[in-house]
Parts: structure tokens; C-alpha cells; sequence
């Protein structure tokens, strides 16, 4: 991306008559194609013995991380949430590191990937919860504590839908501008630390996407009373209810 | 001047404007959460895992509004939608 360019949808590779690739789709598959195969190739041999190879290795690791992380934030066990927000997680987190690759470009720094990801998140709250609290109870969670707070729900719902996409896409296109920036001004060095910089914020982000994904999930499911009881059991604050999460792990999941 | 040139000037000092000032709220928020977590970790260093995970989702949360303006800031500068309206 040049300095002009403020979204990778911009940059067409391919162009027919009834439809283009842009480059924010093509990097897009490559992802999707390189966690695919890769994840098939490592678990084509998975083994429980001593002989284990390292990509199992990674991936136990990842995967466990991230199943605790559930357990610890949702207060609930992983096995329904760990393969939406993982895969949340896992593609953010891949996109934002292939970075090191020269040429590529994330396509979390453009607004229509980032915004269908939050899209992902607002269908999957109201799925999640009502699978888990029925239709009845998942939606008198938005009148309380009174009716009329039913409007304010509504809108804190889709703008932190907005503040989602946004985030990530501003974060990301952020770190490459700067890079691009640099790259006019000092070309020498300094655009290779940005870089650098550039992956941490982005393992960030996507640790934050994947946690506020899962944060609106719990507070959908965790209808009232039934877990964590508390003056911030009922509260749609996120902050709030990460905060509230005081008590001990389930017992079950620790194995 | 004709009307073009004043929505570049006007458009280049809003930019500036929107994110020096959309950054000073979101540094001081941010600062003071890390200092109070940072106390709070030297107190209970039991309970860090929790504190610095609450710490990173309310850094986020606090460091939204300044990407908001800093999206806006580049938008007017690298996407302004008002230059095709006076050509």
C-alpha cells in the first residue's frame, strides 16, 4: 500500500469484466489457505506418545491457551465458544503477523474484512445466548433494569459492534501507514522497528477482538443469576463483567 | 481561494486538530488504568492474571476513541469525500 491508498480494497489484482480481486480478498484466502492446510497437515498425524512432533506441539499450546483463557473469562466450559472466538482469534492473529512476509498485506486493514468479523460477532451473541438461556429469558435481558432502558441496550449493542470493526481496522491500518510514512521519510532502518512494533500491536489486537468477542458472549449467556451472582452479574458493561470474574475456575476443565 | 483550496486547508487543519486533541483524553485515561492496575498488581501479585487481562480489554476500550479520530484524521486527508463534490 502507498501513501495514498487507505484500504487494500483498493489494489486490484485480477480484473474481469463482472467482477475484481482485490488484494484484501486474495490475502484472505492465502490465510484461510495456509491455516487450513496447515492444521490438516499437522493433525493428519496426531499422537498421544512420547514422539510428538513440534506442529503438534504448537498447536496443543495455542489451543490450550486459548481453551483456559474461555474457561477464565466466560466462567463457563470452552467446548461451545472455543471454535468461534478461537478461529477469531487464530485468523486476527495470523493475518497481523504475516506481516514479516514482504509484500503482504493484512487484510485486517481494511474495513470490510473487520467489519464482517464484528457482523460474525453481533449474529453469534444472540445465538450463543439463546441457545443457552432460552428466547424468553435472553431478551428480557434487554429491558432491564426497566423498560426504558430497552433503546440504550439496543444502541450499546450496535455500537460496540461499530467500535469493534473500527478498532481493528484502525489499529492496522495505523501500523502499516506509519510503516509506509517511514518508508518515504527514512527508508533506512526505522520503518524495520515500526515493523516490529507493528506485530506486537497486532497479536494485541487480535487478543483484544478475540477477548471482547468472548466477553459479549458470556454477558449474553450469564443470564440473570444463574452464574456469578452480584450486583455485576445483570451489568452490560464489559469491563464490569471481566472484572467480576473473581471465582474459581470449574474443576472439570482443569484436566 | 477558490473552494477547493479551502476544503484542503480547512480539511488538513481538522485533521491535525481531531487527533491532538482526540489523543490527549485517551492518554490520560489510559495512564491513570495503568498506574491503578500496576498498584493493584504490587498489592495482590496473586491476582495478576486477572488484573492484567482486565487491564488489556479496558486499554482497548479507553484507546477507542482515539482511533476514532484517528480514522477520521485519515479520512480527510487520504479519502476526503467533499474533493469530488465541488469538480
Amino acid at each position: 500500500m502507498d501513501l495514498t491508498q487507505i484500504t487494500p480494497d483498493e489494489i486490484i489484482l485480477w480484473d474481469w469484466g463482472w467482477g475484481a480481486i482485490n488484494a484484501t480478498m486474495a490475502f484472505t484466502w492465502a490465510v484461510m489457505a495456509l491455516l487450513g492446510v496447515g492444521s490438516w497437515l499437522v493433525t493428519r498425524h496426531l499422537t498421544t506418545g512420547p514422539g510428538m512432533s513440534r506442529w503438534q506441539n504448537l498447536l496443543e499450546v495455542v489451543v490450550d491457551y486459548m481453551r483456559r483463557q474461555i474457561i477464565e473469562i466466560g466462567d463457563q466450559p470452552a467446548r461451545r465458544y472455543l471454535p468461534f472466538v478461537g478461529t477469531l482469534f487464530v485468523f486476527i492473529a495470523v493475518s497481523n503477523l504475516l506481516l514479516i512476509v514482504p509484500g503482504f498485506i493484512a487484510p485486517t486493514a481494511s474495513l470490510s474484512t473487520t467489519a464482517a468479523l464484528a457482523l460474525c460477532v453481533f449474529v453469534a451473541v444472540p445465538i450463543y445466548g439463546i441457545a443457552a438461556t432460552g428466547v424468553r429469558t435472553y431478551l428480557r435481558q434487554y429491558v432491564q433494569p426497566t423498560v426504558f432502558m430497552l433503546p440504550f441496550n439496543v444502541i450499546g449493542e450496535l455500537t460496540r459492534t461499530l467500535a469493534l470493526a473500527v478498532r481493528l481496522f484502525g489499529n492496522v491500518l495505523s501500523s502499516t501507514k506509519i510503516v509506509a510514512i517511514l518508508l518515504a521519510v527514512a527508508p533506512l532502518i526505522f520503518p524495520a522497528v515500526l515493523s516490529v512494533l507493528g506485530l506486537v500491536t497486532g497479536l494485541i489486537q487480535a487478543y483484544i477482538f478475540a477477548v471482547l468477542a468472548m466477553v459479549y458472549i458470556a454477558s449474553g449467556t450469564r443470564a440473570h443469576g444463574r452464574a456469578a451472582p452480584g450486583p455485576t452479574a445483570d451489568h452490560p458493561d464489559p469491563v464490569t463483567v471481566v472484572g467480576g470474574v473473581g471465582s474459581p475456575i470449574p474443576q472439570q476443565e482443569e484436566s | 481561494m477558490d473552494a477547493q483550496e479551502s476544503i484542503a486547508m480547512v480539511s488538513i487543519f481538522t485533521a491535525g486538530i481531531t487527533i491532538a486533541i482526540g489523543s490527549i483524553g485517551p492518554a490520560l485515561g489510559e495512564a491513570r488504568a495503568v498506574a491503578e492496575a500496576l498498584r493493584s498488581i504490587a498489592q495482590q501479585p496473586d491476582e495478576a492474571n486477572t488484573i492484567t487481562r482486565t487491564l488489556f480489554v479496558s486499554l482497548a476500550l479507553v484507546e477507542s476513541t482515539a482511533i476514532y479520530c484517528l480514522v477520521i484524521s485519515l479520512i480527510l486527508i487520504f479519502a476526503n469525500p467533499f474533493w469530488n463534490a465541488v469538480q
